[in-house]
């Protein structure tokens, strides 16, 4: 049997050159006339490690990285495809402690199998939660999710088995389930690697979905920002199609289960369940009133769960070993993983999949391990750029929702961004409140307008102008938004503007710069909005 | 990059007639429309809007709610870079401020030469290999100023 080399395909890897290495691979193995062959598979997740070229061996997998196309001849010579030592050789990809230290659930086969292979699928343990599924009633897998704690890891936290009982108890002729693969926090790149390096998984909670809740037909919603993802979705939907895993009779069951993958436009909003319905719909992505949630009138008018892609693809293994394997891990309300997105200035950038319950010190510490830069950590955002700022005194918050919220701040999506000590707060809460304005659907008056009001006073508290008065009113704004605002954007835009002044005060006491930041409002528009 | 041809009214009906009978059509239709000729002309608003039986302002209000859909044709090289918070933390904004010098634009226009068009995105999902940047649909992660440049220029070579 021919030698296995895996070079990732997962667009990080490939936005560092892992195209080329693979080539410089292939070219290798052609010259010196080899039985070996490439594999594209998924990322393993240790980003500064990429591209992460991996041998198989009779000892399990042996990591080299980060290789560069230019040095693959020197790998070669060096014995690497026999797992000899070379300048950039990890050992046993397994026994890096990065990846050791972690519980990989939903992530248990991204960056192993070739993503585009139902066999290799299959032969890692995929299809099992639906083959269990389909020997239980609609009710009895709902109770499953619902007993295994599974909560939407889009950011919401909002518990999935409640939500799928909402639509297996709405009756209607037909149902959806839409896949929200609008990852559009910064810091967050799960669902993206999900889709790229283990698209099945993806499709088969979806398809168990669709079962428990009695609907035939799915949509995965994919921002445009992932051109990769989306084009390796259509490609495992095309095969599973291919393979009688998706259309009339899913896996010889008789059951009908349809899926397509959609592009979104470029639209943060769309984020948000009813802005994604709408644009899915072919409209403006402009949120919808709730009452009534989508579980009830969904999309097109019909009964419709809305999950994340993590939670979705979660659905499989809690199938497979059941709801009390995947509650036994974590803290309080927060059963299960967590996938940890480890992004910014980090030195170990990367994705930790870990029981809920870590702190953010050791998430940051002991795999980040500490700043790219080497410079102290100053200021951590996690849950995107609606998450609050916290200081080094707060890092010891566990990654938990209620432990986060009790904090003013927010798990969200699990992305956590690190700054260094040359951040600063009052730009960066000006840059929030820049995003909302630049972001907002525009439906309601406090984030649309409030946004830019937000801009102006920041600019005016930069430049010291009757600071005082202004830091006063920009409480007033961002009580505003968080009472007035009809979805969570500009419900929790205040959330990272506050923890900033909150947290980082000395931040918004610099004298003014020079020349002086120029304040965009006239100052009587002061009153005029109040 | 891009084949940037001219509008032409048949070609837009074929593209809209692959699609008209996808529940929800119209952002397929316009995401083909951009993607056969670069942008979406406004010729295209009362055919896609008579396909879907949709009024003209519907269709318009949809076209310019979104940041992807343009209305006039951009540069033959399309480079988004990202200016979210992770990407600030390892300093994209010195770097856009050097891309916008080197091309002479700022952010969401286009080169005089038609050559570049830059655009702002918040976040490619590149975020531990920051700053990132997207050229003509492919990611690139670690984007210094140098690497800005270096990308450039190979987008002219080949240009």
């Amino acid at each position: 049997m021919s030698l296995k080399i895996f070079v990732p395909g997962d667009a990080a890897a490939l936005s560092v050159g892992a195209e080329g290495v693979a080539k410089a691979i292939a070219e290798q193995i052609a010259s010196r006339r080899l039985d070996a062959s490439v594999i594209r598979n998924g990322s393993r997740g240790m980003f500064w490690l990429e591209p992460l070229v991996e041998v198989e061996s009779p000892r399990g997998r042996i990591a080299y990285g980060p290789v560069t196309a230019d040095e693959v001849p020197g790998l070669f010579d060096a014995g690497f495809l026999d797992g000899k030592p070379h300048r950039l050789h990890l050992g046993p990809t397994e026994e890096i402690p990065y990846l050791k230290k972690q519980e990989r659930l939903t992530f248990a086969r991204c960056g192993i199998t070739d993503p585009l292979s139902l066999s290799d699928y299959v032969s890692h343990g995929g299809y099992r939660g639906l083959e269990r599924a389909l020997t239980l009633t609609p009710q009895a897998i709902v109770e499953e999710v619902t007993n295994s704690g599974l909560r939407g890891r889009g950011g919401a936290g909002f518990p999935t088995g409640i939500k799928w009982r909402t639509v297996l108890n709405t009756a209607s002729d037909q149902k959806y389930i839409v896949c929200n693969a609008d990852e559009g926090d910064s810091g967050t790149y799960a669902d993206r690697m999900i889709m790229e390096g283990d698209p099945f998984v993806l499709i088969e909670g979806m398809t168990i979905a669709g079962f428990a809740v009695g609907a035939t037909s799915g949509y995965i919603y994919i921002r445009s920002e992932y051109p990769h993802a989306f084009r390796q979705m259509q490609r495992a939907v095309a095969i599973a199609y291919d393979k009688g895993y998706l259309g009339e009779n899913v896996a010889g069951s008789g059951k009908k289960f349809d899926l397509e993958p959609r592009m979104g436009a470029g639209a943060y909003i769309c984020g948000e369940e009813t802005s994604l319905l709408e644009s899915l719909e072919g409209k403006r992505g402009q949120i919808r009133f709730k009452p009534p949630v989508p579980a009830i009138k969904g999309l097109f008018g019909q009964p419709t769960v809305v999950n994340n892609v993590i939670s979705l693809a979660t659905v499989p293994i809690i199938l497979d070993k059941g709801a009390q394997y995947y509650r036994d891990f974590g803290m309080g309300k927060s059963r299960g993983t967590l996938t940890i997105q480890l992004a910014g200035n980090i030195k170990h950038g990367g994705l930790v999949e870990k029981a809920f319950g870590l702190t953010l010190r050791e998430a940051i510490f002991d795999f980040g391990d500490g700043t790219a830069s080497g410079r102290p950590v100053r200021a951590v955002q996690a849950g995107g750029p609606l998450g609050a700022y916290f200081p080094d005194s707060l890092l010891d918050t566990p990654l938990d929702y209620e432990a986060f919220a009790e904090k003013k701040g927010m798990l969200g999506h699990g992305g956590i961004v690190v700054f260094d000590d040359t951040v600063d707060l009052a730009h960066q809460a000006r840059f929030a409140m820049e995003f909302c304005a630049v972001e907002s659907c525009g439906k309601c008056t406090p984030c649309r307008v409030g946004s830019t009001r937000g801009v102006e006073v920041i600019d005016k508290i930069i430049a010291n102008q009757d600071r005082v008065k202004n830091l006063e009113l920009l409480g007033d704004l961002c009580e505003v938004l968080t009472d007035g605002s009809l979805c969570a954007l500009g419900g929790l835009i205040p959330f990272p503007v506050q923890s900033a002044i909150r947290h980082f005060p000395e931040d918004f006491e610099k004298p003014a710069p020079s020349p002086p930041a120029r304040a965009t409002g006239h100052p009587q528009e002061n009153q005029s909005w109040r | 990059m891009k084949n940037i041809q001219g509008w032409d009214a048949d070609r837009a009906l074929s593209r809209i007639q692959e699609l008209e009978r996808l529940p929800g059509a119209l952002l397929p239709i316009l995401h083909a429309l951009q993607e056969e000729f670069g942008y979406v002309d406004k010729a295209a608003i009362p055919l896609v809007a008579s396909a879907l039986n949709l009024s003209h302002a519907e269709v318009h209000g949809v076209l310019s709610f979104y940041h992807d859909f343009h209305r006039a044709p951009g540069g033959r090289h399309v480079l988004k870079v990202c200016r979210a918070e992770a990407c600030q933390s390892m300093g994209c904004e010195k770097m856009i401020r050097h891309v916008e010098n080197r091309l002479g634009v700022k952010l969401g226009e286009t080169t005089e030469d038609r050559s570049f068009t830059v655009e702002p995105v918040y976040c490619l999902g590149n975020c531990a290999l920051s700053p990132a940047v997207m050229l003509d649909g492919k990611l690139y992660g670690r984007v210094s100023s140098d690497v800005a440049d270096f990308l450039i220029d190979d987008a002219k070579r080949h240009a």
